[in-house]
Formats: structure tokens, C-alpha cells, sequence
């Protein structure tokens, strides 16, 4: 069982967190100037890199806020958490 | 009984006290310190159970928990299967058999209790055998928070199974000090008994203590039998030894036949003689240990057979003082022997040619094919292992961040490098945390060990019986061979994982301790590859099997899952309700009078609503306070509808929709006031819709100045419905004018009962005229009971969810999740009226758009009348439409919808249910068939509302 770093409480046991897909996502400003495949494309495709993915994390179970991070999704290593109001960090 | 087999002196048994048991019936005696096993084999008992498959008879060949064929079944005190005979700690009145591959659970409730803990520490060491010890005492001399673990019954490791010395002295005295001093070091927790089964990330080690299995029917009953330690450590320590490993050869499974150092151990640590004549089968080193001790100790070591050509000339001498014949250059081909070995076969081997063989007498062939590191919690924690060709045995590679192997499970082989290996990981993970290391740490020394000479790595000794590997054991509890190894890779079978999957090797109960490792040797071999090209199987807890009891803990029964009851509870049960789950709430479902069925109590319920007064317990409903200056434009964007001209005082139903457009919750919003609302959400949706709106606030529009919280556990709502409900509250609230114009539908009003504050809503889900209460939960059955005293004159009626679901289903209200299932947007439920055409945008808004959200053909929320009048349809049941000439197209026979709600109703006389269909607005008058239990039940296709479609009931 991993030890995900919350932005906020520090280190504590992944059963705390739930997952929340790919990060800088937003919702479009004006979703009716899209075309349906382009507002298709925010509703439904989302990247599935493996390597290093920018990801939405939220300490459910703790203090229940949203964080960002980037994980490597081959090793589940957090290199990075951060959070929403800050832009994706440079990773080594 | 006397125990024929057992040493006149030595081992670590208490042979003051005499414990009686039985075997397959048979009254033993053995004494505390002893194992199931070791009291076998004072006894001469070598053959324990027969083989799952072949039925081969099966006896003792480990001493621990790599022995892959002493499976037990305990019957008393408690009955317990596949148990290792080896690892059962002997009580009195210990009653056992043996098991062939297969045990029986008990049939009767385990009484026992089992619990967990947390811990957490610096460093973990696991093992406390030399290296473990050193480890520990290193970290705790340096003031490190530690936890040491080990699985025996008590520390010491391999030196409980030999005569090291250590400083001059016997090594045992050294383990005795340090356990004492480890005792005294306050930040130190010491278990044994205890077996790390699982290493996951981040120094995460679950742990399983048994702390009375060994006391048998005298346990303690306020003791837990067995906990799961769950362990979090900044640095672990992986200390946990070597397995030895056999060779292989033909009828290498009989009775007698043990690993060299098993042998030893039963001499040194229980005092038992394991047989009178013994053949020592050899590629290394280790096994001259055994065969110079079991000699000195009485047994005639017929023969030491080295595989090796020169053997090892440095223990020459002394097997020649013993008067131990050495065969260099020679293996062992065969055994006769059926309930015990009788005879080796021992043959020269040269240039990988097995020459004629000859057969020695014994009644215990001693084999040791070498050493396996029990990299096991090393390799599960993602270490990665690496083949040494040298030792023929895989070890740990690279640490793994926070986690490194010491002492043998790194492939050390001597004492003096094992105390030294345990204390440099200890001072590595001193060194992280970060922590000096004491002034004075230091260790005792080992006599030098002698030049060792080189072992030979030997997985199988070619098969010259005839019988083509076919019993040639490789896995001697799945009864898996060279042969089935062959076969394997004759089909084609390159990896490993595929060989073992095929030939089930290592999938028993011990998980391939001894022939994991063989396997990818005469894998390797039959494919002509370098076994590192092979590899391993992977390892995955747990590293010895583990009870599902344990696991649970105390977890189960009632507190497997919460329970969440409402503050009326006790007046349910007290009325004699019967409950129904939902989610985690505990639900009155209807209240039977004596003699009613369900159906009986449901059909009087409905009949009481709509025709004067009910009452329900609905406080399980979601109930979000959301307030801030930007809360009403959070709903506008979270709910289809708008919300923001809501006025104080009233109420809106409201649908909320995911970006897809598809419904995901539903309720009514109270306007508390300019900048504050009160949600409604379904029972099952309340966390969700929480935590949906928090998750738009924190991660979209964290500009907005709105905050949410639950206030479900704090209000009651007690909907009190039917005709007669206003009689009932004008009577309860005086302070509150009833009427219809003061107090119209979709109208909240406050006011108050004895000073208590209690909210009224005009709200209503079953079409009736209903109010629904809303106070403190402090005051729940005050107010409860004062509804239901001035109800009574009217007949109120307590209803439960069952007669509430008929109720709502009758006017076509439906329940999301039931009548919708993630695919269904509010349109498709008829409820156009709740999308604002308004507001620029909600979430949700934009996919309606898509074409595939306008498609006539989408199913759509209808009512279905069985035209029989008679069958209430399965909720599931699927539409289907015959064609013209009523008969059912041809396979495969389109389904156009499901029933997703169904009942019978009081109202209407008849069963009635809701059902997706396709295009199903535009079939109503239609008549559809739904197959039932090989028939075809016509329906009528009707609007979802089929009671009060005018809305004539709502006001009274
Ligand atoms: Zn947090």
C-alpha cells in the first residue's frame, strides 16, 4: 500500500485518496461554440500514457480536497504533487 | 509411549513436562518446544499422509515451513486444515491426521477472536536469526524506533539449529542476550511467532501474529488467537534466511528422505534422532554439517555422496575421523523404500554420465541441493533478483527504495558475514533516517570459517530407473515431475509462468518454497537456456498461507460494514417493521400486521396513504447545506435547472446531470435564504452529490464564494402524506397556517414545537397531499411520536420503502438507479420541464445536443399495464415486439427495453411497471410481450404517470 504525499496533510495511505483522471482537462468556457466532436473530445478521450501522467488526485477519506500530481504510471511513483492553482511542475 | 527416536540429551525441549496427542488416532507424548513434526519423528513416524494425486504415502522433509509434504488437519481443540506438521507447536490434547492435499473447514462457528494493529517504526527487521539480531541491536542502540518480527517460536533463527559459537561461547547464549537487550530498549517491539507474509510500497508490511495457537484448548479466552500487524517502516530489513533446495532424482519423495539441515535442525533443536542410518546426498558444503553431527550423535552415516568430482577435501579428515565414507563424484539415482526409504542408489557421475549404481542401506537420505535466499518479501516489494551462477540461486539485485536484503536471504553463507551484513543494512538505513549509529555497536565474532569449496549446482539427476522422470519429483504436493516439466516444454511452453501454469508447480500450499527455484533450472535446461534467461515465477503474499478469519479481523458479522439506523430506529423495531438495506442505512421496509405477507402489508399502506394518512421515515435522505454568495450559482450550473429564481420559502425539484448529459441524481432545493440552500439528494446519492459539487468548486470554479456540507445525520424527515396529512400537522404545529393559500405546495415554513425549531415542506412523492417535517435529530422520536398520537384518530399509517417506491412508481416518479441506469437523460424520463432553456449553460447542457442524445429511437421511461391484469413483471424482464402476424422474429430477437420498476398496485387495482423502452413515448396504446418462464406476457404500453395524471390530489 503506497503513501500518497496530500499537498495538505502530507504523507498518508492511498486508501485515503480516490483517483480523478488526466489533470488540465477544464471544462470548456463556452461548450456551445464547439463542434460535437470537439466537445466529444472533453467528455469522452482522455491520454493513457504509460510514463509520467499529470493526474487529479483527491484525499477523500482526509481532508477531502483535490491536488494534482504526476505519476509514473509504469512504476505508480508520485514524483510530483502540487497543487490546482499551480502549473504542472518540471519533473527530473 | 516411549519415544524411541528421541536424543538422551540436548535440543530445546522441556523434557520436565510430558504433553499427551493423538495422530490418526494414535495416543502420542511429546514436550513443550516440540513441533507436531519433531514428536512424529521421536516417535520413528516418518510417513504422514498420502499424495493429493498418486497417493504416494508422504512424510517429514523440512523442518519449517519450506517442507512440502507434511500437510495436517487438526481436529482438536478447533478444527484447522493444511497445516504444515512442521510448524504446529505441540500442546496437550493436540488431536490431528494426516491430509492428502486437501482439508475440511470446520463446520461449526469459530469462537475465536482475531484483531489488528497499526505500528509504525524506523526499521523493520524481519528475522531474527543473526543478521535480523544484529540489525536490531544496531538500529536500537542508535535510539531508532524498531520492530523485529520473527516467525518461530523464539528468535535465533538458524543458530537454534546448529552449535555455533559466538565469543567462545554457544551462540544461543549470544541470541538470549540480545533478546534481553532488545527487551529493554523501550522504543523496541519484539514478536515472535509472527510471520511477514506481505511487503507492499513504502515499507508497508502486513504481519500475522499468532499469539495462542500454541496453548491449544488452554488459550486464553481475552486473547486474540491471531493479528494482523500492519507495519509501516521507513526501512525494512528483509532477514528472513535461505531455504535449502533439493536435487532431484528418481523416487525422491519417499518417507525418510529430508533436507540436510532439517535433519539438523530436529537433532540440535528438538533432540531427535530423524533415523539410525543415514545416506547424505550433497552438492555443497552444508550437508557435511549434518552428516558429522547426526554421526556424533549416534546415527550410522552410511555415506556422504558428493556430487562434486573432488567433494570438499577440507572436511575430509573429518568425515574420516567419524569413519563416514565420502564418495566424491558419485549422486544418489533412486530409492526403494515404500512407507520409509530402505535403500539410496548411489551411482558415480561423470561428464553429466550416470555410471551403475549400487544400493546402500538407510532409513533417512539427507539431500541438499544447495541454498535458496528467501527473497521472497523482497521480490514481492518489486525487488528485482538476479541468477548467481555460482551459488545457482537467485538473489536480491538492487535495494529497493527503503527495503534491502541481510545474512543468508542476500546469499551470504557464513555466520561471522551475516552478523556483519545484518548490522551494514541496519547502519544503511541509520544512515537515511537520519541517525548515528552507537558509539559502541559492537557484535561477537565467529570463528573463521574454513576455505569453502565451491558448490555445484545440480537440479536433477538423470532419470536411470526407466520410469522417464515420471517420479521424479520436482513439486511433491501438486505430485508435479521432471516429466510434467518435459511434457511442458514439449508443447512449446517457453516461460516460466506458462510452465508453472501448466504443471501447476509451486501453486500449492507452500507456494513452491522448494521447487520454484528447481523449476527454472530443468526448465532452463530442457530449453538449452542459461537459467537467468529463465528466471522466477513471481512471488505474491501471502509468503505462508493465512486464514481468512484472520484477515477479517474483526470485520465481520455486523461489523463487516457500518450500519447507519435513524434516530426512530427503535420505534421501528419496536412496531415490529421488517428492515431492508440500503447502502449502508438500515431501512424499514413495511410493517405486517399479524398474519400479513409483504404484498398484504404494501397493498393496505397504499390504500392508507391515498385514502387518508401516512407517515414515513424518510431521514435517510441526502441533505447538503449549501450557503455562500455565489450558492445559487453553483445549483444553476450543477442542476438542469434554474435555481437562482427560486424564492426564499419554496422549493424546486431539480435534476443534476453529468457532462455526458446523463442523469446521475435527483431531489428537491429548499431557499433558505438570499445566499443559502438546502439540498435534497437520493438516499444512495448523498456522498456522491457532495463530493460532485465539491469536486466543480475545488477544481472548476474555485472563484465562486459557496461552501457544501452533509447535514443528512442532523435533520430527520418524517414525510406525513395523504388527504388527511393537513389535519395531522394542523393539529401537531398550531403555529403554522395550513391552508392552501398560506402555505401552498413546494413551500417550506419554519416554526417551532415546545421551543424545538422544526421546517415544513410541501413536498410530495407520491402525489398526495404531503408535508414533510424536518428537526434536529435530538427531537426525532418526540416528533415522531406527536405526529403519529394526532394522527391516530385519522388511522395513520407507518409506511415503509416498499409501499413508498409503489406509491411513486404509481405517478411515474422514478428512482435514479433503479429506473435509470447511467444511459438516460432527462429528456428520455419525460422530464424536458426540468431543463431550463434558459441559463447559457449547466453541466450536461452541450451533450444533449449530440446526436445521439436527440435520437427518436433512445428508450424512454413508459408505464406497462400487464393486459392480464394479473402478473407482476421481474424487475429485468426485457420488451420485445412480434411482428405483425404475432409471432416472434427470428433469433436474434430484438430487445427494445427492461422493466426497471415493478409492484402491484391498490390504487389501480392491478400490477403496474415502469420500463425503458425504445422510442417508448411513441408506442403508448401499444401492445409489447415480455418472455416469462417460456411465455409471452402481453403489456400495455402506457404514460409513466397511471395515477392522478392531473395533479388533482397535491393540494387536498
Ligand atoms: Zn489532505
Amino acid at each position: 500500500m503506497q503513501l500518497i504525499a496530500c499537498p495538505w496533510c502530507g504523507p498518508r495511505e492511498e486508501v485515503e485518496f480516490s483517483y480523478g483522471g488526466q489533470a488540465h482537462v477544464p471544462h470548456p468556457a463556452a461548450p456551445a461554440d464547439l463542434s460535437d466532436e470537439e466537445w466529444a473530445h472533453y467528455v469522452f478521450f482522455r491520454a493513457n500514457p504509460k510514463g509520467r501522467f499529470a493526474e487529479r488526485w483527491n484525499h477523500s477519506a482526509g481532508c477531502r480536497r483535490w491536488f494534482n500530481a504526476v505519476r509514473d504510471t509504469a512504476t505508480y511513483r508520485f514524483e510530483a504533487v502540487y497543487r490546482l492553482d499551480e502549473p504542472r511542475p518540471v519533473t527530473p | 509411549m516411549t519415544s524411541t527416536y528421541r536424543t538422551a540429551e540436548g535440543g530445546r525441549i522441556d523434557r520436565s513436562t510430558t504433553l499427551g496427542f493423538t495422530f490418526d488416532g494414535e495416543v502420542l507424548t511429546g514436550h513443550p518446544g516440540d513441533t507436531l513434526a519433531s514428536a512424529l519423528l521421536a516417535a520413528g513416524r516418518h510417513s504422514i499422509a498420502t499424495s493429493v494425486k498418486l497417493g504416494r504415502p508422504r512424510g517429514v522433509a523440512g523442518a519449517w515451513a519450506e517442507d512440502p509434504c507434511g500437510l495436517v488437519q487438526i481436529e482438536e481443540p478447533f478444527p484447522e486444515p493444511m497445516l504444515l506438521a512442521t510448524t504446529v507447536e505441540l500442546f496437550d490434547g493436540l488431536a490431528a491426521h494426516g491430509l492428502p492435499g486437501q482439508g475440511r473447514l470446520a463446520d461449526v462457528p469459530d469462537s475465536a477472536r482475531y484483531d489488528a494493529v497499526h505500528h509504525h517504526v524506523d526499521v523493520l527487521v524481519i528475522g531474527a536469526g543473526p543478521a535480523g539480531l544484529a540489525a536490531a541491536l544496531t538500529a536500537a542502540r542508535a535510539g531508532a524506533r524498531v520492530a523485529l518480527v520473527d516467525e518461530q517460536s523464539e528468535a535465533g533463527g538458524s543458530l537454534l539449529s546448529g552449535t555455533d559459537q559466538l565469543d567462545g561461547v554457544p551462540a544461543t547464549a549470544w541470541v538470549e542476550a540480545a533478546v534481553q537487550e532488545l527487551a529493554g530498549s523501550p522504543e523496541v517491539l519484539h514478536l515472535q511467532r509472527t510471520t511477514a507474509f506481505g511487503s507492499y510500497d513504502d515499507g508497508f508490511v502486513l504481519a500475522l501474529e499468532r499469539r495462542t495457537d500454541h496453548l491449544g484448548g488452554a488459550a486464553p479466552e481475552h486473547l486474540s488467537r491471531q493479528r494482523v500487524w500492519r507495519l509501516r517502516a521507513r526501512s525494512v530489513v528483509v532477514a528472513t534466511g535461505a531455504h535449502e533446495r533439493p536435487v532431484v532424482f528418481a523416487d525422491n519423495d519417499r518417507p525418510g528422505i529430508m533436507l540436510a539441515g532439517a535433519a539438523r535442525t530436529f537433532l540440535h533443536r528438538y533432540g531427535v534422532l530423524p533415523g539410525r542410518e543415514a545416506v547424505v546426498f550433497t552438492t555443497n558444503d552444508s550437508a557435511y554439517d549434518a552428516a558429522l553431527d547426526l554421526s556424533r550423535a549416534g546415527v550410522r552415516v552410511q555415506a556422504v555422496v558428493d556430487a562434486r568430482p573432488d567433494g570438499a577435501p577440507h572436511r575430509r579428515a573429518e568425515c574420516d575421523d567419524a569413519g563416514i565414507p565420502v564418495l566424491p563424484g558419485s549422486v544418489v539415482t533412486g530409492t526403494r523404500g515404500v512407507e520409509r526409504v530402505t535403500h539410496a542408489l548411489v551411482a558415480p557421475l561423470a561428464g553429466g554420465q550416470v555410471g551403475p549404481s549400487s544400493a546402500v542401506a538407510c532409513d533417512l537420505l539427507l539431500v541438499s541441493g544447495g541454498w535458496n535466499p528467501a527473497v521472497h518479501l523482497y521480490s514481492q516489494a518489486r525487488g528485482r533478483l538476479r541468477y548467481d551462477d555460482e551459488l545457482g540461486a537467485f538473489l536480491p539485485g538492487d535495494d529497493v527504495d527503503g527495503l534491502a536484503a541481510a545474512g543468508a536471504a542476500a546469499g551470504v553463507t557464513d555466520l561471522a558475514g551475516c552478523l556483519a551484513d545484518g548490522q551494514r543494512v541496519a547502519r544503511a538505513a541509520l544512515a537515511s533516517l537520519p541517525l548515528e549509529p552507537a558509539a559502541d555497536d559492537r557484535l561477537p565474532s565467529a570463528p573463521e570459517s574454513g576455505t569453502p569449496a565451491a558448490p555445484m549446482v545440480l537440479w536433477r539427476v538423470p532419470d536411470t530407473s526407466g520410469a522417464e522422470g515420471t517420479t521424479s519429483f520436482v513439486d511433491l504436493q501438486r505430485d508435479a515431475t521432471v516429466a510434467d516439466i518435459a511434457r511442458a516444454v514439449g508443447a512449446g511452453l517457453r516461460s516460466i509462468e506458462h510452465v508453472k501454469r501448466y504443471t501447476t508447480i509451486g501453486t500449492a500450499h507452500d507456494q513452491g518454497k522448494t521447487s520454484g527455484v528447481l523449476t527454472s533450472g530443468i526448465t532452463a535446461e530442457l530449453l538449452g537456456v542459461p537459467v537467468r534467461a529463465t528466471g522466477t515465477t513471481t512471488f505474491r503474499p501471502p509468503y505462508t498461507p493465512v486464514s481468512f478469519a484472520a484477515l477479517a479481523g474483526r470485520d465481520r458479522g455486523r461489523l463487516f460494514d457500518p450500519e447507519r439506523v435513524t434516530a426512530v430506529h427503535g420505534w421501528h423495531v419496536a412496531q415490529g417493521a421488517v428492515f431492508e438495506d440500503v447502502g449502508q442505512w438500515v431501512r424499514p421496509r413495511y410493517y405486517p400486521q399479524p398474519g400479513e405477507d409483504m404484498d398484504a402489508a404494501v397493498l393496505r399502506e397504499c390504500a392508507a396513504v391515498r385514502s387518508s394518512v401516512g407517515i414515513l421515515d424518510g431521514s435517510t435522505l441526502g441533505k447538503i447545506d449549501v450557503q455562500g454568495p455565489d450558492a445559487a450559482v453553483l445549483l444553476d450550473r450543477v442542476y438542469t435547472n434554474l435555481m437562482s429564481s427560486l424564492e426564499v420559502g419554496s422549493v424546486r425539484y431539480g435534476v443534476m446531470c453529468g457532462v455526458d448529459g446523463m442523469v446521475i441524481d435527483d431531489g428537491t432545493v429548499l431557499r433558505l435564504a438570499e445566499d443559502r440552500f438546502l439540498a435534497l439528494t437520493t438516499t444512495g446519492g448523498a456522498a456522491k452529490v457532495l463530493d460532485w459539487m465539491e469536486e466543480w468548486v475545488q477544481t472548476e470554479w474555485p472563484e465562486l464564494r459557496v461552501h457544501c456540507t452533509s447535514v443528512t445525520e442532523q435533520w430527520v424527515t418524517f414525510p406525513v402524506v395523504g388527504p388527511r396529512s393537513r389535519d395531522v400537522i394542523g393539529a401537531v404545529f398550531p403555529g403554522v397556517d395550513v391552508a392552501n393559500e398560506a402555505f401552498p405546495f413546494m413551500a417550506w415554513r419554519d416554526t417551532t414545537l415546545d421551543g424545538v425549531p422544526v421546517r415544513l415542506a410541501r413536498i410530495s412523492f407520491s402525489g398526495e397531499l404531503a408535508y414533510e417535517v424536518y428537526v434536529n435529530a435530538w427531537y426525532a422520536t418526540a416528533v415522531w411520536t406527536r405526529l403519529i398520537d394526532a394522527g391516530r384518530r385519522f388511522g395513520i399509517t407507518p409506511y415503509g420503502t416498499e409501499t413508498m417506491h409503489v406509491l411513486r412508481a404509481e405517478k411515474g416518479y422514478p428512482i435514479i438507479g433503479q429506473d435509470t441506469d447511467g444511459t438516460v437523460t432527462p429528456h428520455d424520463l419525460g422530464m424536458a420541464w426540468a431543463v431550463s432553456k434558459k441559463k447559457p449553460d449547466f453541466i450536461g447542457k452541450r451533450s444533449f445536443a449530440r446526436p445521439a442524445n436527440t435520437d427518436p429511437r433512445r428508450k424512454q421511461l413508459v408505464g406497462l399495464l400487464p393486459t392480464d391484469g394479473r402478473t407482476v413483471l421481474p424487475e429485468g424482464s426485457q420488451i420485445v415486439e412480434l411482428h405483425p402476424d404475432g409471432v416472434l422474429p427470428p433469433p436474434p430477437v430484438p430487445m427494445l427495453g427492461h422493466v426497471t420498476s415493478s409492484y402491484r398496485s391498490a390504487e389501480l387495482g392491478r400490477p403496474f411497471a415502469l420500463a425503458l423502452v425504445r422510442a417508448g413515448r411513441s408506442r403508448i396504446g401499444e401492445t409489447l410481450h415480455v418472455p416469462l418462464a417460456g411465455s409471452l406476457v402481453p403489456v400495455e404500453v402506457t404514460a409513466s404517470v397511471l395515477v392522478d395524471p392531473e395533479g388533482a390530489r397535491r393540494d387536498g
